[in-house]
Protein backbone atom coordinates (compact mmCIF):
# COMPACT_ATOMS: atom_id res chain seq x y z
CA UNK A 1 0.00 0.00 0.00
CA UNK A 2 2.81 2.36 0.82
CA UNK A 3 4.01 2.30 -2.79
CA UNK A 4 0.62 3.33 -4.16
CA UNK A 5 0.50 6.34 -1.87
CA UNK A 6 3.92 7.47 -3.00
CA UNK A 7 2.92 7.39 -6.65
CA UNK A 8 -0.05 9.63 -5.95
CA UNK A 9 2.13 12.27 -4.35
CA UNK A 10 4.36 12.20 -7.40
CA UNK A 11 1.44 12.95 -9.68
CA UNK A 12 0.61 15.90 -7.43
CA UNK A 13 4.17 17.11 -7.73
CA UNK A 14 3.96 16.88 -11.51
CA UNK A 15 0.88 19.10 -11.54
CA UNK A 16 2.99 22.01 -10.31
CA UNK A 17 5.09 21.79 -13.45
CA UNK A 18 2.25 22.96 -15.65
CA UNK A 19 0.25 26.18 -15.70
CA UNK A 20 -3.16 26.60 -14.10
CA UNK A 21 -4.72 26.49 -17.52
CA UNK A 22 -3.81 22.83 -17.73
CA UNK A 23 -5.87 22.15 -14.60
CA UNK A 24 -8.96 23.76 -16.04
CA UNK A 25 -8.54 22.12 -19.43
CA UNK A 26 -7.83 25.28 -21.39
CA UNK A 27 -4.53 23.79 -22.49
CA UNK A 28 -3.91 20.13 -23.15
CA UNK A 29 -1.27 17.94 -21.51
CA UNK A 30 0.02 15.41 -24.00
CA UNK A 31 2.45 12.56 -23.52
CA UNK A 32 5.06 12.05 -26.27
CA UNK A 33 7.10 8.89 -26.06
CA UNK A 34 8.89 7.01 -24.55
CA UNK A 35 8.22 4.59 -27.39
CA UNK A 36 8.19 7.02 -30.27
CA UNK A 37 10.51 6.89 -33.28
CA UNK A 38 11.21 10.61 -33.35
CA UNK A 39 12.50 10.72 -29.78
CA UNK A 40 15.67 8.88 -30.86
CA UNK A 41 15.34 6.17 -28.25
CA UNK A 42 13.28 6.11 -25.10
CA UNK A 43 12.78 9.76 -24.25
CA UNK A 44 9.46 10.77 -22.74
CA UNK A 45 8.27 14.34 -23.11
CA UNK A 46 5.25 15.64 -21.25
CA UNK A 47 3.93 18.53 -23.29
CA UNK A 48 1.49 21.22 -22.36
CA UNK A 49 -0.09 22.41 -25.58
CA UNK A 50 -2.15 25.41 -26.49
CA UNK A 51 -3.62 24.21 -29.76
CA UNK A 52 -0.53 22.97 -31.51
CA UNK A 53 1.83 25.36 -29.74
CA UNK A 54 4.14 24.09 -27.00
CA UNK A 55 3.56 25.99 -23.75
CA UNK A 56 5.80 23.82 -21.66
CA UNK A 57 7.86 20.74 -22.35
CA UNK A 58 9.03 18.55 -19.47
CA UNK A 59 11.52 15.85 -20.45
CA UNK A 60 11.34 12.66 -18.41
CA UNK A 61 14.50 10.59 -18.69
CA UNK A 62 15.83 7.46 -17.03
CA UNK A 63 14.14 4.72 -19.04
CA UNK A 64 17.51 3.47 -20.20
CA UNK A 65 19.25 3.81 -16.84
CA UNK A 66 21.38 0.72 -16.33
CA UNK A 67 23.51 1.75 -13.35
CA UNK A 68 26.76 1.79 -15.29
CA UNK A 69 28.51 4.07 -12.78
CA UNK A 70 27.53 1.80 -9.89
CA UNK A 71 28.57 -1.31 -11.78
CA UNK A 72 31.98 0.11 -12.62
CA UNK A 73 32.75 0.52 -8.92
CA UNK A 74 32.42 -3.24 -8.50
CA UNK A 75 34.87 -4.13 -11.29
CA UNK A 76 38.59 -3.67 -11.77
CA UNK A 77 39.75 -0.73 -13.89
CA UNK A 78 40.21 -2.94 -16.92
CA UNK A 79 36.93 -4.83 -16.61
CA UNK A 80 35.03 -1.59 -16.13
CA UNK A 81 36.25 -0.50 -19.57
CA UNK A 82 33.67 -2.64 -21.35
CA UNK A 83 30.86 -0.77 -19.60
CA UNK A 84 31.91 2.51 -21.22
CA UNK A 85 31.21 1.17 -24.72
CA UNK A 86 27.59 0.71 -23.81
CA UNK A 87 27.02 4.24 -22.54
CA UNK A 88 26.86 6.30 -25.69
CA UNK A 89 26.37 3.55 -28.21
CA UNK A 90 27.25 5.75 -31.18
CA UNK A 91 30.55 6.87 -29.70
CA UNK A 92 32.01 3.64 -28.33
CA UNK A 93 35.65 4.37 -29.08
CA UNK A 94 35.29 7.93 -27.79
CA UNK A 95 33.96 6.66 -24.47
CA UNK A 96 36.84 4.18 -24.19
CA UNK A 97 39.23 7.01 -24.93
CA UNK A 98 37.81 9.30 -22.24
CA UNK A 99 37.90 6.62 -19.59
CA UNK A 100 41.43 5.54 -20.53
CA UNK A 101 42.68 9.14 -20.53
CA UNK A 102 41.31 9.50 -16.99
CA UNK A 103 43.13 6.36 -15.84
CA UNK A 104 46.32 7.51 -17.54
CA UNK A 105 46.11 10.89 -15.87
CA UNK A 106 45.47 9.36 -12.46
CA UNK A 107 48.28 6.80 -12.77
CA UNK A 108 50.72 8.98 -14.77
CA UNK A 109 50.96 6.56 -17.70
CA UNK A 110 52.85 7.63 -20.81
CA UNK A 111 51.13 6.66 -24.08
CA UNK A 112 53.36 5.84 -27.09
CA UNK A 113 53.17 8.08 -30.15
CA UNK A 114 51.74 5.47 -32.51
CA UNK A 115 48.95 4.63 -30.06
CA UNK A 116 48.01 8.31 -29.82
CA UNK A 117 47.78 8.60 -33.60
CA UNK A 118 45.66 5.44 -33.83
CA UNK A 119 43.40 6.85 -31.11
CA UNK A 120 42.92 10.08 -33.05
CA UNK A 121 42.04 8.14 -36.21
CA UNK A 122 39.56 6.00 -34.27
CA UNK A 123 37.96 8.99 -32.54
CA UNK A 124 37.50 10.85 -35.82
CA UNK A 125 36.14 7.81 -37.67
CA UNK A 126 33.74 7.40 -34.79
CA UNK A 127 32.71 11.02 -35.09
CA UNK A 128 31.93 10.52 -38.78
CA UNK A 129 29.95 7.36 -37.98
CA UNK A 130 27.97 9.14 -35.29
CA UNK A 131 27.28 12.17 -37.48
CA UNK A 132 26.06 9.84 -40.24
CA UNK A 133 23.48 8.37 -37.88
CA UNK A 134 22.52 11.86 -36.75
CA UNK A 135 22.13 13.03 -40.35
CA UNK A 136 20.02 10.05 -41.32
CA UNK A 137 17.72 10.07 -38.31
CA UNK A 138 17.22 13.81 -38.07
CA UNK A 139 16.51 14.04 -41.79
CA UNK A 140 14.01 11.22 -41.43
CA UNK A 141 12.26 13.15 -38.66
CA UNK A 142 11.68 15.84 -41.27
CA UNK A 143 10.35 13.25 -43.71
CA UNK A 144 13.46 12.84 -45.86
CA UNK A 145 13.50 9.10 -45.35
CA UNK A 146 15.83 8.14 -48.19
CA UNK A 147 18.75 9.94 -46.47
CA UNK A 148 18.50 7.48 -43.58
CA UNK A 149 19.07 4.47 -45.80
CA UNK A 150 22.02 6.12 -47.58
CA UNK A 151 23.68 7.16 -44.30
CA UNK A 152 23.40 3.71 -42.77
CA UNK A 153 24.89 2.27 -45.96
CA UNK A 154 27.93 4.55 -45.57
CA UNK A 155 28.24 3.87 -41.85
CA UNK A 156 28.46 0.15 -42.63
CA UNK A 157 31.93 0.79 -44.12
CA UNK A 158 33.06 2.30 -40.83
CA UNK A 159 31.64 -0.56 -38.79
CA UNK A 160 33.64 -2.92 -41.02
CA UNK A 161 36.78 -0.94 -40.18
CA UNK A 162 36.01 -1.14 -36.44
CA UNK A 163 35.47 -4.88 -36.79
CA UNK A 164 38.84 -5.09 -38.51
CA UNK A 165 40.68 -3.44 -35.60
CA UNK A 166 38.69 -4.58 -32.59
CA UNK A 167 36.87 -7.74 -33.65
CA UNK A 168 33.44 -6.21 -33.07
CA UNK A 169 31.36 -3.76 -35.03
CA UNK A 170 30.30 -1.52 -32.18
CA UNK A 171 31.42 -2.55 -28.68
CA UNK A 172 35.09 -2.79 -29.55
CA UNK A 173 36.82 -1.87 -26.24
CA UNK A 174 39.80 -1.35 -28.53
CA UNK A 175 41.34 1.59 -26.68
CA UNK A 176 42.92 0.33 -23.45
CA UNK A 177 44.67 2.04 -20.55
CA UNK A 178 48.18 2.82 -21.77
CA UNK A 179 47.50 2.57 -25.49
CA UNK A 180 45.38 0.39 -27.71
CA UNK A 181 44.62 -3.34 -27.57
CA UNK A 182 46.92 -4.34 -30.46
CA UNK A 183 48.36 -2.81 -33.58
CA UNK A 184 46.06 -2.13 -36.52
CA UNK A 185 46.11 -4.82 -39.24
CA UNK A 186 47.82 -4.19 -42.59
CA UNK A 187 44.52 -3.72 -44.39
CA UNK A 188 43.46 -0.91 -42.02
CA UNK A 189 45.18 2.03 -43.75
CA UNK A 190 43.99 1.08 -47.26
CA UNK A 191 40.45 0.62 -45.93
CA UNK A 192 40.46 4.06 -44.29
CA UNK A 193 41.86 5.62 -47.45
CA UNK A 194 39.17 3.94 -49.53
CA UNK A 195 36.54 5.34 -47.20
CA UNK A 196 38.03 8.84 -47.35
CA UNK A 197 37.89 8.68 -51.15
CA UNK A 198 34.33 7.38 -51.07
CA UNK A 199 32.66 9.72 -48.56
CA UNK A 200 33.05 13.26 -50.06
CA UNK A 201 31.01 12.39 -53.13
CA UNK A 202 28.22 10.95 -50.98
CA UNK A 203 28.27 13.97 -48.67
CA UNK A 204 27.87 16.20 -51.71
CA UNK A 205 24.79 14.13 -52.60
CA UNK A 206 23.26 14.64 -49.16
CA UNK A 207 24.00 18.35 -49.29
CA UNK A 208 22.22 18.47 -52.66
CA UNK A 209 19.26 16.66 -51.10
CA UNK A 210 18.98 18.85 -48.01
CA UNK A 211 21.01 22.05 -47.80
CA UNK A 212 19.12 24.01 -50.48
CA UNK A 213 15.94 21.96 -50.31
CA UNK A 214 13.12 24.49 -49.73
CA UNK A 215 11.07 22.04 -47.65
CA UNK A 216 14.03 21.25 -45.42
CA UNK A 217 14.92 24.92 -45.07
CA UNK A 218 11.39 25.90 -44.07
CA UNK A 219 11.35 23.20 -41.41
CA UNK A 220 14.72 24.22 -39.93
CA UNK A 221 15.50 27.92 -40.43
CA UNK A 222 14.45 30.09 -37.45
CA UNK A 223 13.30 27.01 -35.56
CA UNK A 224 14.58 26.23 -32.07
CA UNK A 225 16.50 29.47 -31.65
CA UNK A 226 18.78 29.60 -28.62
CA UNK A 227 20.95 32.66 -28.06
CA UNK A 228 24.67 32.18 -27.36
CA UNK A 229 24.36 33.36 -23.76
CA UNK A 230 21.33 31.13 -23.13
CA UNK A 231 23.09 28.16 -24.69
CA UNK A 232 26.04 28.55 -22.31
CA UNK A 233 23.76 29.20 -19.35
CA UNK A 234 21.92 25.94 -20.11
CA UNK A 235 25.15 23.97 -20.32
CA UNK A 236 25.14 23.16 -24.02
CA UNK A 237 28.42 22.01 -25.56
CA UNK A 238 29.65 20.58 -28.82
CA UNK A 239 28.18 21.14 -32.27
CA UNK A 240 24.92 22.43 -30.78
CA UNK A 241 26.80 25.20 -28.96
CA UNK A 242 28.89 25.98 -32.02
CA UNK A 243 25.65 26.38 -33.97
CA UNK A 244 25.05 29.36 -31.69
CA UNK A 245 28.39 30.83 -32.67
CA UNK A 246 30.43 30.05 -29.56
CA UNK A 247 33.90 28.86 -30.33
CA UNK A 248 34.37 26.08 -27.81
CA UNK A 249 35.82 22.75 -28.84
CA UNK A 250 37.63 20.62 -26.26
CA UNK A 251 40.10 19.47 -28.90
CA UNK A 252 41.21 23.11 -29.21
CA UNK A 253 40.63 24.37 -25.67
CA UNK A 254 42.31 21.48 -23.82
CA UNK A 255 44.08 19.31 -26.42
CA UNK A 256 44.46 15.63 -25.63
CA UNK A 257 46.06 12.73 -27.54
CA UNK A 258 48.15 15.21 -29.50
CA UNK A 259 45.26 17.12 -31.11
CA UNK A 260 47.36 20.28 -30.90
CA UNK A 261 49.58 18.91 -33.67
CA UNK A 262 46.74 18.70 -36.18
CA UNK A 263 45.56 21.48 -38.39
CA UNK A 264 41.77 21.79 -38.41
CA UNK A 265 39.03 24.39 -38.26
CA UNK A 266 36.27 24.59 -35.67
CA UNK A 267 33.15 25.21 -37.79
CA UNK A 268 30.94 27.99 -36.42
CA UNK A 269 27.52 29.24 -37.51
CA UNK A 270 25.62 32.10 -35.96
CA UNK A 271 22.08 31.19 -36.94
CA UNK A 272 21.41 29.69 -33.47
CA UNK A 273 18.68 27.54 -35.06
CA UNK A 274 18.24 23.94 -36.21
CA UNK A 275 19.64 24.80 -39.64
CA UNK A 276 22.81 26.29 -38.12
CA UNK A 277 23.43 23.13 -36.11
CA UNK A 278 22.92 21.12 -39.29
CA UNK A 279 25.45 23.26 -41.15
CA UNK A 280 28.03 22.91 -38.36
CA UNK A 281 27.84 19.12 -38.36
CA UNK A 282 27.99 18.92 -42.16
CA UNK A 283 31.22 20.92 -42.07
CA UNK A 284 32.59 18.78 -39.26
CA UNK A 285 32.52 15.76 -41.55
CA UNK A 286 35.14 17.46 -43.72
CA UNK A 287 37.25 18.60 -40.76
CA UNK A 288 37.29 15.05 -39.38
CA UNK A 289 38.36 13.69 -42.74
CA UNK A 290 41.17 16.26 -42.82
CA UNK A 291 42.36 15.18 -39.36
CA UNK A 292 42.32 11.50 -40.36
CA UNK A 293 44.39 12.27 -43.48
CA UNK A 294 47.02 14.08 -41.38
CA UNK A 295 47.00 11.28 -38.82
CA UNK A 296 47.59 8.62 -41.47
CA UNK A 297 50.72 10.54 -42.50
CA UNK A 298 51.93 10.57 -38.91
CA UNK A 299 51.42 6.83 -38.49
CA UNK A 300 54.95 5.53 -37.98
CA UNK A 301 56.02 2.11 -36.72
CA UNK A 302 56.44 1.73 -32.99
CA UNK A 303 54.85 0.27 -29.87
CA UNK A 304 51.09 0.72 -29.43
CA UNK A 305 50.82 0.24 -25.68
CA UNK A 306 52.95 1.42 -22.79
CA UNK A 307 55.82 -0.85 -21.75
CA UNK A 308 55.11 -0.26 -18.06
CA UNK A 309 54.18 -3.80 -17.16
CA UNK A 310 52.06 -2.73 -14.23
CA UNK A 311 49.54 -1.20 -16.61
CA UNK A 312 49.83 -3.33 -19.75
CA UNK A 313 50.07 -7.09 -20.30
CA UNK A 314 53.49 -8.47 -21.35
CA UNK A 315 53.67 -9.73 -24.94
CA UNK A 316 53.07 -13.43 -25.47
CA UNK A 317 56.68 -13.98 -26.60
CA UNK A 318 58.05 -12.95 -23.18
CA UNK A 319 55.94 -15.41 -21.23
CA UNK A 320 58.02 -18.43 -22.27
CA UNK A 321 61.35 -17.12 -21.01
CA UNK A 322 60.77 -14.57 -18.25
CA UNK A 323 59.44 -15.39 -14.80
CA UNK A 324 58.79 -11.70 -14.16
CA UNK A 325 56.62 -11.49 -17.25
CA UNK A 326 54.56 -14.45 -16.02
CA UNK A 327 54.04 -12.75 -12.67
CA UNK A 328 53.01 -9.50 -14.34
CA UNK A 329 50.71 -11.39 -16.69
CA UNK A 330 49.04 -13.17 -13.78
CA UNK A 331 48.70 -10.06 -11.63
CA UNK A 332 47.40 -7.95 -14.52
CA UNK A 333 44.64 -10.34 -15.53
CA UNK A 334 43.53 -11.39 -12.04
CA UNK A 335 43.96 -8.59 -9.53
CA UNK A 336 44.38 -5.77 -12.02
CA UNK A 337 46.39 -2.66 -11.27
CA UNK A 338 45.93 -0.20 -8.42
CA UNK A 339 45.53 3.51 -8.99
CA UNK A 340 46.73 6.09 -6.46
CA UNK A 341 44.34 8.07 -4.29
CA UNK A 342 43.04 11.22 -5.88
CA UNK A 343 40.43 12.71 -8.13
CA UNK A 344 40.93 13.66 -11.78
CA UNK A 345 38.62 15.06 -14.40
CA UNK A 346 39.28 14.53 -18.09
CA UNK A 347 37.31 16.02 -20.96
CA UNK A 348 37.18 15.01 -24.61
CA UNK A 349 35.13 16.23 -27.53
CA UNK A 350 32.58 13.55 -28.33
CA UNK A 351 30.40 13.91 -31.45
CA UNK A 352 27.73 15.40 -29.17
CA UNK A 353 29.82 17.73 -27.00
CA UNK A 354 32.08 17.66 -24.02
CA UNK A 355 32.33 14.15 -22.63
CA UNK A 356 33.96 14.23 -19.23
CA UNK A 357 35.07 11.52 -16.87
CA UNK A 358 35.62 12.19 -13.20
CA UNK A 359 37.62 9.32 -11.79
CA UNK A 360 38.35 8.87 -8.10
CA UNK A 361 41.05 6.42 -7.13
CA UNK A 362 41.08 5.01 -3.61
CA UNK A 363 44.32 3.02 -3.79
CA UNK A 364 42.60 -0.26 -4.64
CA UNK A 365 42.37 -2.07 -8.01
CA UNK A 366 38.75 -0.94 -8.35
CA UNK A 367 37.72 2.64 -9.08
CA UNK A 368 36.35 4.44 -6.02
CA UNK A 369 33.94 6.40 -8.18
CA UNK A 370 33.50 6.94 -11.88
CA UNK A 371 31.27 9.78 -12.92
CA UNK A 372 30.60 10.65 -16.53
CA UNK A 373 29.63 14.11 -17.63
CA UNK A 374 27.66 13.09 -20.68
CA UNK A 375 26.95 15.69 -23.34
CA UNK A 376 23.45 14.41 -24.22
CA UNK A 377 22.29 14.78 -20.61
CA UNK A 378 23.36 18.40 -20.48
CA UNK A 379 22.22 19.28 -24.00
CA UNK A 380 18.78 17.79 -23.41
CA UNK A 381 18.26 20.21 -20.53
CA UNK A 382 18.00 23.06 -22.99
CA UNK A 383 15.17 21.42 -24.94
CA UNK A 384 12.36 22.69 -22.73
CA UNK A 385 13.67 26.26 -22.95
CA UNK A 386 14.27 25.99 -26.69
CA UNK A 387 10.88 24.56 -27.58
CA UNK A 388 8.58 27.04 -25.85
CA UNK A 389 6.32 28.76 -28.33
CA UNK A 390 7.04 26.48 -31.27
CA UNK A 391 4.81 23.82 -32.82
CA UNK A 392 4.93 20.14 -31.92
CA UNK A 393 6.31 19.34 -35.36
CA UNK A 394 9.18 21.78 -34.75
CA UNK A 395 9.91 20.12 -31.44
CA UNK A 396 10.72 16.95 -33.35
CA UNK A 397 13.17 18.87 -35.53
CA UNK A 398 14.82 20.28 -32.37
CA UNK A 399 15.27 16.88 -30.76
CA UNK A 400 17.08 15.79 -33.90
CA UNK A 401 19.21 18.92 -33.95
CA UNK A 402 20.66 18.56 -30.45
CA UNK A 403 21.66 15.00 -31.38
CA UNK A 404 20.94 13.11 -28.18
CA UNK A 405 21.63 9.46 -27.51
CA UNK A 406 19.47 8.13 -24.70
CA UNK A 407 22.09 5.64 -23.59
CA UNK A 408 24.30 8.65 -23.02
CA UNK A 409 21.60 10.55 -21.12
CA UNK A 410 20.65 7.76 -18.74
CA UNK A 411 23.84 5.69 -18.43
CA UNK B 1 48.60 26.96 -13.23
CA UNK B 2 47.59 29.61 -15.69
CA UNK B 3 47.44 33.28 -14.75
CA UNK B 4 43.69 33.57 -14.79
CA UNK B 5 43.29 30.77 -12.26
CA UNK B 6 45.87 32.35 -9.96
CA UNK B 7 44.01 35.63 -10.22
CA UNK B 8 40.75 33.83 -9.46
CA UNK B 9 42.13 32.19 -6.35
CA UNK B 10 43.61 35.50 -5.16
CA UNK B 11 40.33 37.29 -5.66
CA UNK B 12 38.31 34.63 -3.84
CA UNK B 13 40.84 34.70 -1.03
CA UNK B 14 40.63 38.47 -0.78
CA UNK B 15 36.83 38.65 -0.71
CA UNK B 16 35.94 35.49 1.21
CA UNK B 17 39.02 34.59 3.26
CA UNK B 18 37.02 32.50 5.72
CA UNK B 19 35.46 30.36 2.97
CA UNK B 20 38.58 28.66 1.60
CA UNK B 21 39.61 25.53 3.43
CA UNK B 22 42.51 24.62 1.17
CA UNK B 23 43.84 24.83 -2.38
CA UNK B 24 44.99 21.72 -4.20
CA UNK B 25 46.67 21.14 -7.52
CA UNK B 26 46.54 17.37 -7.97
CA UNK B 27 47.62 16.38 -11.52
CA UNK B 28 47.60 20.04 -12.54
CA UNK B 29 43.91 20.44 -11.82
CA UNK B 30 43.46 23.49 -9.59
CA UNK B 31 40.90 22.76 -6.89
CA UNK B 32 39.46 25.10 -4.30
CA UNK B 33 38.05 23.32 -1.31
CA UNK B 34 35.46 25.65 0.15
CA UNK B 35 33.14 25.71 3.10
CA UNK B 36 29.64 24.59 2.12
CA UNK B 37 27.94 27.54 3.81
CA UNK B 38 29.86 30.00 1.59
CA UNK B 39 29.39 28.09 -1.67
CA UNK B 40 26.72 30.38 -3.06
CA UNK B 41 28.76 33.55 -2.35
CA UNK B 42 31.76 32.16 -4.16
CA UNK B 43 29.66 30.92 -7.08
CA UNK B 44 28.07 34.36 -7.40
CA UNK B 45 31.51 35.91 -7.50
CA UNK B 46 32.91 33.47 -10.07
CA UNK B 47 29.86 33.65 -12.28
CA UNK B 48 28.97 37.33 -12.27
CA UNK B 49 32.28 39.13 -11.73
CA UNK B 50 33.08 40.44 -15.20
CA UNK B 51 36.80 39.86 -14.77
CA UNK B 52 36.41 36.21 -13.78
CA UNK B 53 33.51 35.15 -15.99
CA UNK B 54 33.12 31.44 -15.34
CA UNK B 55 30.09 31.24 -17.59
CA UNK B 56 29.95 27.47 -18.16
CA UNK B 57 29.17 25.06 -15.36
CA UNK B 58 30.59 21.92 -16.90
CA UNK B 59 29.55 19.37 -14.34
CA UNK B 60 28.81 18.55 -10.73
CA UNK B 61 30.60 15.34 -9.79
CA UNK B 62 29.46 13.73 -6.56
CA UNK B 63 31.50 11.23 -4.57
CA UNK B 64 30.72 9.09 -1.54
CA UNK B 65 33.73 8.52 0.76
CA UNK B 66 31.90 6.14 3.10
CA UNK B 67 32.85 5.23 5.86
CA UNK B 68 35.07 8.33 6.14
CA UNK B 69 33.80 11.69 7.33
CA UNK B 70 33.02 14.12 5.79
CA UNK B 71 31.23 11.52 3.78
CA UNK B 72 30.20 13.27 0.56
CA UNK B 73 32.06 15.61 -1.71
CA UNK B 74 30.69 17.63 -4.60
CA UNK B 75 33.01 18.90 -7.32
CA UNK B 76 31.76 21.82 -9.37
CA UNK B 77 33.78 22.07 -12.55
CA UNK B 78 33.70 25.61 -13.89
CA UNK B 79 34.99 26.82 -17.22
CA UNK B 80 35.69 30.31 -18.42
CA UNK B 81 35.12 30.39 -22.18
CA UNK B 82 36.69 33.82 -22.52
CA UNK B 83 39.96 32.96 -20.76
CA UNK B 84 39.94 29.23 -21.49
CA UNK B 85 40.55 28.42 -17.84
CA UNK B 86 39.06 25.69 -15.73
CA UNK B 87 38.78 25.45 -11.99
CA UNK B 88 37.14 23.02 -9.61
CA UNK B 89 35.23 23.99 -6.48
CA UNK B 90 34.81 21.24 -3.98
CA UNK B 91 32.53 21.17 -0.96
CA UNK B 92 32.49 18.43 1.62
CA UNK B 93 29.29 17.38 3.33
CA UNK B 94 28.65 15.29 6.40
CA UNK B 95 26.93 11.94 6.13
CA UNK B 96 24.14 12.72 8.58
CA UNK B 97 22.19 15.33 6.69
CA UNK B 98 23.99 16.23 3.47
CA UNK B 99 22.69 19.62 2.49
CA UNK B 100 24.06 22.44 0.39
CA UNK B 101 22.58 25.48 -1.31
CA UNK B 102 21.59 25.08 -4.94
CA UNK B 103 23.58 27.01 -7.54
CA UNK B 104 20.71 27.12 -10.05
CA UNK B 105 20.55 30.89 -9.47
CA UNK B 106 24.04 31.20 -10.97
CA UNK B 107 23.82 28.58 -13.71
CA UNK B 108 20.51 27.25 -15.03
CA UNK B 109 22.42 24.20 -16.21
CA UNK B 110 22.89 23.11 -12.58
CA UNK B 111 19.29 21.97 -12.48
CA UNK B 112 19.69 18.46 -13.85
CA UNK B 113 23.09 17.63 -12.34
CA UNK B 114 21.72 18.59 -8.92
CA UNK B 115 18.67 16.44 -9.46
CA UNK B 116 21.01 13.60 -10.40
CA UNK B 117 23.05 14.08 -7.22
CA UNK B 118 19.85 14.13 -5.19
CA UNK B 119 18.57 11.00 -6.88
CA UNK B 120 21.79 9.00 -6.73
CA UNK B 121 23.36 10.22 -3.47
CA UNK B 122 20.49 11.74 -1.51
CA UNK B 123 22.05 15.18 -1.25
CA UNK B 124 19.53 17.92 -0.54
CA UNK B 125 19.92 21.12 -2.56
CA UNK B 126 18.30 24.01 -0.76
CA UNK B 127 16.56 26.41 -3.13
CA UNK B 128 16.37 24.08 -6.10
CA UNK B 129 13.22 24.84 -8.12
CA UNK B 130 12.27 21.26 -8.95
CA UNK B 131 14.12 18.70 -6.86
CA UNK B 132 12.72 15.36 -8.02
CA UNK B 133 14.30 12.05 -8.92
CA UNK B 134 15.59 12.11 -12.46
CA UNK B 135 16.98 8.71 -13.43
CA UNK B 136 15.36 6.32 -10.96
CA UNK B 137 11.59 5.77 -10.80
CA UNK B 138 9.73 8.28 -8.62
CA UNK B 139 8.75 5.65 -6.05
CA UNK B 140 12.25 4.23 -5.61
CA UNK B 141 13.61 3.66 -2.11
CA UNK B 142 17.18 4.66 -1.31
CA UNK B 143 19.97 6.30 -3.25
CA UNK B 144 21.78 3.80 -5.48
CA UNK B 145 25.24 5.36 -5.77
CA UNK B 146 25.84 5.44 -2.03
CA UNK B 147 28.56 3.03 -1.02
CA UNK B 148 26.32 1.31 1.52
CA UNK B 149 23.66 0.59 -1.10
CA UNK B 150 24.07 -3.02 -2.29
CA UNK B 151 24.76 -3.72 -5.93
CA UNK B 152 21.77 -6.06 -5.88
CA UNK B 153 22.58 -9.41 -7.35
CA UNK B 154 19.57 -11.64 -7.78
CA UNK B 155 19.86 -15.23 -6.61
CA UNK B 156 19.20 -17.69 -9.42
CA UNK B 157 16.14 -19.84 -8.99
CA UNK B 158 16.75 -23.58 -9.58
CA UNK B 159 14.47 -26.53 -8.95
CA UNK B 160 16.13 -27.33 -5.62
CA UNK B 161 15.67 -23.83 -4.16
CA UNK B 162 12.61 -22.71 -6.10
CA UNK B 163 10.29 -22.48 -3.17
CA UNK B 164 12.80 -20.93 -0.81
CA UNK B 165 13.42 -18.03 -3.19
CA UNK B 166 9.78 -17.81 -4.14
CA UNK B 167 8.85 -17.30 -0.50
CA UNK B 168 11.18 -14.25 -0.33
CA UNK B 169 9.56 -12.53 -3.30
CA UNK B 170 6.93 -10.03 -2.34
CA UNK B 171 4.99 -10.03 -5.58
CA UNK B 172 2.16 -12.35 -6.62
CA UNK B 173 1.11 -12.83 -3.01
CA UNK B 174 -2.34 -12.48 -1.55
Amino acid sequence: MSQVRKLETTLDELKTLFSDKAQTGETMVLNLGPQHPSTHGVLRLILELDGEEVVRCVPDVGFLHTGIEKNMEAKTYLKALVMTDRMDYLNNLGNNLTYCLAIEKLCNIEVPKRAQVIRVICAELQRIASHLVWLGTSAMDLNASSVLIYCFRDRENLLDIFEMIGGQRMMTSYIRPGGVWRDVPDEFVPAVNRFLDYLPEKLADYERMLTRNPLFMRRTIDIGIIDPSDAVERGMTGSSLRGSGINYDVRRAMPYSGYDEYDFDVPLEDGCDVYARYRVRMREFHESMGIIKQALDKLEPGPVITDDRKYSPPPRSELGNSMEAVIHHFKYWTEGFSAPKGEVYVATESPRGELGCCLVGDGSPKPGRVHFRTPSFHNLQSLSFMSEGYLVADLVAMIGSIDIVLGDVDR
Amino acid sequence: MNNHIEATIDQVRALHPEAIESVMNFREEPTLIVDATHLLDICNLLRFDSGLDYSLLVDIAFVDHYPNEPRFSLSYILHSLEKNARIRLRVQLSGKSPEVSSVTACWKSAEWPEREAFDMMGINFVGHPDLRRILMPADWDGHPLRKDYPLGYEEVQFSFNWEEIDSKKDYAKE
